[in-house]
């Protein structure tokens, strides 16, 4: 077999095998795949050093007083048995509540709008350029907003209120372009399908796109929402404060706290982390409180792109 | 006509029918009426921030430009906002370094991530690592700040040393100079008959290229010499320093340069890399010669977004870029410095409040203005190039 | 009595014959005892207006500047089955999906001509199509069941009409009439998209006569099935011509053959100087003379093979 000539021309299987055989290993190609790979490993690699270096640095707090760091408050000492993150939390669910409210709503309205609605013109090109444009927009911007609209017109005083809008805000366009990302992939055969049978145009957004769109849209506005609990800049500049907030006696969910100076998560990190030149302890306690809000704010992250993951899988 | 043959077909009656029954009921008309009135209301909200945005800057910022001495704005000594000196080329410096050294992190780090995922990666290990990518975009910037300041800082960027930023320099001096002259080789191929104009340009281009890399030589010795701002104004130094932050910025950049970039590298079509596979190129050949001149343009629309958000950052520079309230000139990226934006957010924290003090709470809309144009603008140009790919394929 | 009406006057007025083809036709007219000019109506001048389903006259559909197809003219009896068949791109679809109104939902399209449905005009501006669509239902070229319920998916219909009692009655007499009950009676909860293709395009048909539409407008209804599929349809078809008064685009002639009362042959026209491409009917009268005796060269060719 091996040695049977091919075709009239002398070539044998042997030859041939020896031709198109490859020669040794691709030096350049292998170390160029590589090397590109090593681009994916670092920034992954910097991803896990970073994870171990706040688990390392907060893993005191973490392991001997995690309940009552929870519940704690914000202190003077960082050795104080009281010192916990109940305020930073309280606050990032007060926004979460605002985002929640007021940016998923109107953002998943606009998108509809934008791609059921809108027909070509001026209006709707000057709104999806608001929109992408928008999006670019640096978070420490909307601080400035923030602080135009409520601070300044309120003498002075910062509120949660303030804070909150101004969060929901900065997500907006986010929840906008992705909800307008799913509602774009509902196939326009069960539009038509639902068209043709006599539905109205709501009966078919009700019926068929929201249904249809309604994972992609929920996985943006995960996004967006871990997004919003995450960002910083944006409320130092609204003026949440950073250091010692008074503990109260009332309930810090009781509505009165919309009126009240806040903090939250990312504050809390950046006021302890300022502190730390002062008192070094604290820098243990941002390295615990950073554990906390990575955790949330992983698991809202993961959830939503192992959910995309799957509806893409299952749509094909 | 009888091979119509339809005549013996009896007509039954039918339904009649006017225009009042095809016409649409009046409060199924006002209902759809109204609801799109309520989705047109929530898309006008973004045209509404916009213009919000806009007002409240130039408003704010106007006041700033009219009343300040400008003197006090370029050539002095810092930027120290509470005794009214607000040298803007001090926060502009520390935004270029900042964002040319997050850059020289994001740009290689994202796009090689991008190439590997796009062009080597098989379904299942892209299935996995793409994802964890996604989970370090999702990182908070004050994660990335803490992180800059408590482990970059000492153990990254002081190790380093001033020798090690010599390394650093010249390995960059000589990766510009090799990128330089393979350009100009390229361009003294060509035929000599090009027009009068386009040599112009080259010319013109060659010269600000050469210039340019006369002053990365100049600026990498000097930041390697012995630091030189030490008198002045007193201000609060803290740990951390520009580079340690610049790194740190770079971070998060990474995973918005592989995404963009790794898009841009998914829209080329398979044919062209089938095409040249057909032809017996090797994998590195079809990836370089033919899969990235094709993705080009999404690969600098990449860049400059990077470069848009990195400018745009400010937990991380704020926290680790060794300035507190105010900071000196300084062109080195080993010192502690203030960007535009932590500028910012060093305002709003230095005391209580920001409104009142003369100028001070207008100087926070100045450079959230000059910083919003840059950024816009840069989004612009991205738009652009991100159209150009969209319209090739 | 129906009488085919040879309009000398359009075709002399028209820019679109030339003079030797006007001339050539002539001459077969004077061979042929009637007189019948291609790409042009029949009229059912003895049947009342209101009795014919649809009467469409100088009917020219655009997309933008672009004239997909251009004045056509055509009446619909009631309970009859029409083909419409053509070479692609004739405009075909077009001009079915003109007949509810589903062009509206191409921002561009738009409409000249008239199209009168029992007396009416379709597109006088009180109209809204969403009434015309629950009185002319549509099945389309590939199955879409929603991803819903069989029953669901039957009850849509009725249910975007508002109608919240009895559904029940009208999801088992509209999957009888669309032969799939035997099939499905037993798990009308389970998803409709588990289906054969076959199924779900009689799902399809169920959705739309659910609705208790007149009018069934039907788009290559058959062009994504197999063949075994495809003959269930047609019988399909054939039953309910009792009921409904058919309209279906088919590229494929022996369908139309079998199963339609009457045929419209569309063809493409094309402009040499800016080679755009435009629809027109070319002729349009009863199936079995349509395929065994027509009276256009351009349709010979295409029935036989010659073209298309």
């Amino acid at each position: 077999m091996a040695l049977g000539t091919i075709g009239g021309d002398g070539r044998t299987t042997a030859r041939v095998e020896q031709e198109i055989f490859s020669r040794g290993r691709d030096l350049k190609g292998s170390s160029f795949k590589t090397l590109m790979f090593s681009a994916l490993g670092v920034s992954i690699l910097v991803l896990v050093v970073l994870i171990v270096d706040v688990l390392v640095d907060g893993w005191p707090v973490l392991t001997t007083r995690l309940g009552g760091f929870i519940s704690g408050t914000l202190r003077s000492q960082s050795t104080d048995e009281l010192l916990g993150i109940s305020q930073g939390l309280a606050g990032s669910l007060w926004i979460a509540i605002f985002v929640i409210l007021l940016s998923f709503p109107i953002g998943i309205a606009s998108a509809i709008y934008l791609e059921e609605y809108a027909t070509q013109g001026r209006l709707t090109s000057a709104i999806d350029i608001a929109i992408r444009n928008l999006a670019g927009v640096p978070s420490v911007v909307y601080g400035l907003l923030g602080l135009f609209l409520f601070v300044t017109t309120n003498n002075g005083e910062s509120t949660l209120f303030a804070g909150g809008i101004t969060l929901a805000i900065l997500v907006l366009p986010i929840v906008v372009i992705t909800s307008a990302e799913a509602i774009r992939a509902v196939p326009s055969s069960l539009k038509q399908g639902a068209y043709g049978v006599g539905a109205t145009k709501w009966d078919v957004i009700r019926t068929q796109v929201l249904p249809f769109a309604a994972p992609g849209i929920f996985t943006g506005t995960l996004l967006s929402l871990s997004r919003a609990i995450g960002e910083a800049a944006p409320l130092i500049l609204v003026g949440a404060i950073t250091d010692r907030l008074a503990p109260r006696d009332r309930s810090i969910f009781s509505p009165e706290q919309l009126d009240d100076r806040f903090t939250a998560m990312p504050i809390v990190i950046v006021g302890w982390v300022q502190e730390a030149a002062r008192d070094v302890g604290f820098a243990a306690a941002a390295g615990a409180a950073i554990v906390v809000l990575l955790v949330v704010v992983i698991a809202m992250n993961s959830v939503a792109v192992m959910l995309r993951s799957y509806f893409e899988k299952k749509r094909g | 006509m009888a091979d119509i043959g339809i005549e013996s077909q009896p007509i039954l009656p039918l339904r009649g029918i006017s225009i009042e029954a095809l016409a649409s009921p009046a409060r199924r008309a006002r209902k759809e009426a109204a609801i799109r009135f309520i989705f047109l209301l929530a898309a006008l909200v973004s045209i509404a921030i916009s213009l919000l945005i806009v007002l409240s800057l130039v408003r704010e910022a106007s006041v700033f430009a009219f009343n300040i001495d400008w003197r006090q704005t370029w050539g002095q000594i810092g930027w120290f906002p509470r005794q009214g000196v607000y040298d803007m080329p001090t926060v502009l410096v520390s935004s270029l370094i900042v964002t040319g050294v997050a850059m020289l992190v994001a740009g290689p780090l994202g796009l090689g991530s991008a190439i590997y995922l796009s062009e080597y990666a098989s379904r299942r290990t892209r299935g996995i690592l793409k994802p964890v990518l996604e989970i370090l975009a999702g990182v908070p910037s004050v994660v990335l700040g803490f992180f800059a300041l408590f482990f970059l800082s000492p153990q990254v960027v002081e190790r380093l040393g001033r020798n090690g930023w010599l390394v650093i320099g010249a390995v960059l001096v000589i990766a510009y100079i090799a990128i330089v002259a393979s350009w100009m080789r390229k361009l003294i191929k060509r035929e000599i008959d090009t027009p009068l104009s386009t040599q112009l340009v080259r010319v013109a281009a060659l010269t600000f290229s050469v210039a340019f890399g006369l002053i990365l030589i100049w600026w990498v010795l000097r930041v390697a010499g012995p630091s030189d701002v030490d008198n002045g104004l007193p201000f609060v130094k803290r740990g951390g320093q520009l580079a340690a932050a610049a790194v740190g910025v770079g971070i998060l950049t990474i995973p918005l340069v592989a995404s963009v970039s790794e898009d841009a590298l998914a829209s080329v079509p398979q044919e062209l890399r089938q095409a040249s596979a057909g032809l017996g190129a090797r994998k590195i050949t079809t990836t370089i010669q033919v899969v990235l001149p094709a993705a080009v343009s999404g690969i600098v629309a990449a860049f400059i977004i990077g470069v848009s958000r990195a400018l745009g950052e400010t937990m991380v520079v704020f926290m680790a870029g060794g300035a507190a309230d105010a900071a000196r000139f300084t062109d080195s990226p080993f010192e502690g410095g203030l960007t535009m934006t932590a500028a910012m957010a060093s305002l709003a924290t230095g005391t209580d409040n920001v409104v009142g003090e003369g100028l001070t709470f207008q100087s926070l809309y100045f450079v959230g203005f000059v910083l919003f144009v840059l950024t816009l603008g840069l989004n612009i140009i991205a738009g652009r190039f991100v159209n150009r790919v969209r319209e090739k394929y | 009595m129906v009488r085919l009406l040879p309009s000398k006057e359009r075709l002399s007025k028209g820019s679109r014959v030339s003079a030797e083809e006007l001339a050539a036709d002539v001459a077969v007219d004077a061979v042929a005892s009637e007189q019948t000019a291609p790409t042009d109506a029949i009229i059912d001048d003895d049947m009342p207006e209101s009795d014919l389903v649809f009467n469409v006259s100088d009917l020219s559909v655009y997309y933008g500047d672009f004239r997909a197809v251009r004045d056509v003219n055509m009446a619909i009896r009631p309970k009859e089955i029409t083909a419409l068949i053509g070479p692609s791109g004739c405009g075909k679809s077009t001009v079915l999906r003109s007949f509810n109104r589903m062009n509206d939902l191409i921002p561009t399209a738009r409409v000249e001509g008239t199209l009168l449905y029992r007396g009416v005009d379709l597109y006088d501006e009180r109209v809204d199509p969403v009434e015309v669509r629950r009185r002319i239902g549509m099945v389309f070229q590939k199955p879409n069941p929603f991803p819903k319920s069989i029953y669901d998916n039957v009850a849509y219909g009725p249910r975007v009409a508002g109608q919240k009692k009895g559904l029940d009655d009208v999801v088992e007499s509209s999957l009888k009439k669309a032969a799939l009950w035997d099939e499905v009676k037993d798990r009308l909860n389970e998803s409709a998209i588990g289906m054969s293709g076959g199924q779900q395009q009689r799902l399809s048909i169920a959705r739309a006569i659910a609705g208790d539409p007149e009018v069934l407008l039907m788009d290559e209804p058959c062009s994504a099935l197999d063949p075994i599929a495809t003959a269930r349809i047609e019988e399909l078809m054939a039953e309910l011509k009792d009921e409904y008064t058919i309209l279906i685009v088919t590229h494929n002639m022996q369908q139309a053959a079998r199963v339609s009362d009457r045929t419209a042959f569309y063809s493409v026209e094309v402009d040499e100087k800016s080679d755009r491409r435009t629809g027109i009917l070319v002729e349009y009268t009863n199936t079995e003379k349509l395929f065994s005796n027509p009276d256009d060269e351009r349709t010979e060719n295409y029935i036989t093979g010659r073209f298309g």
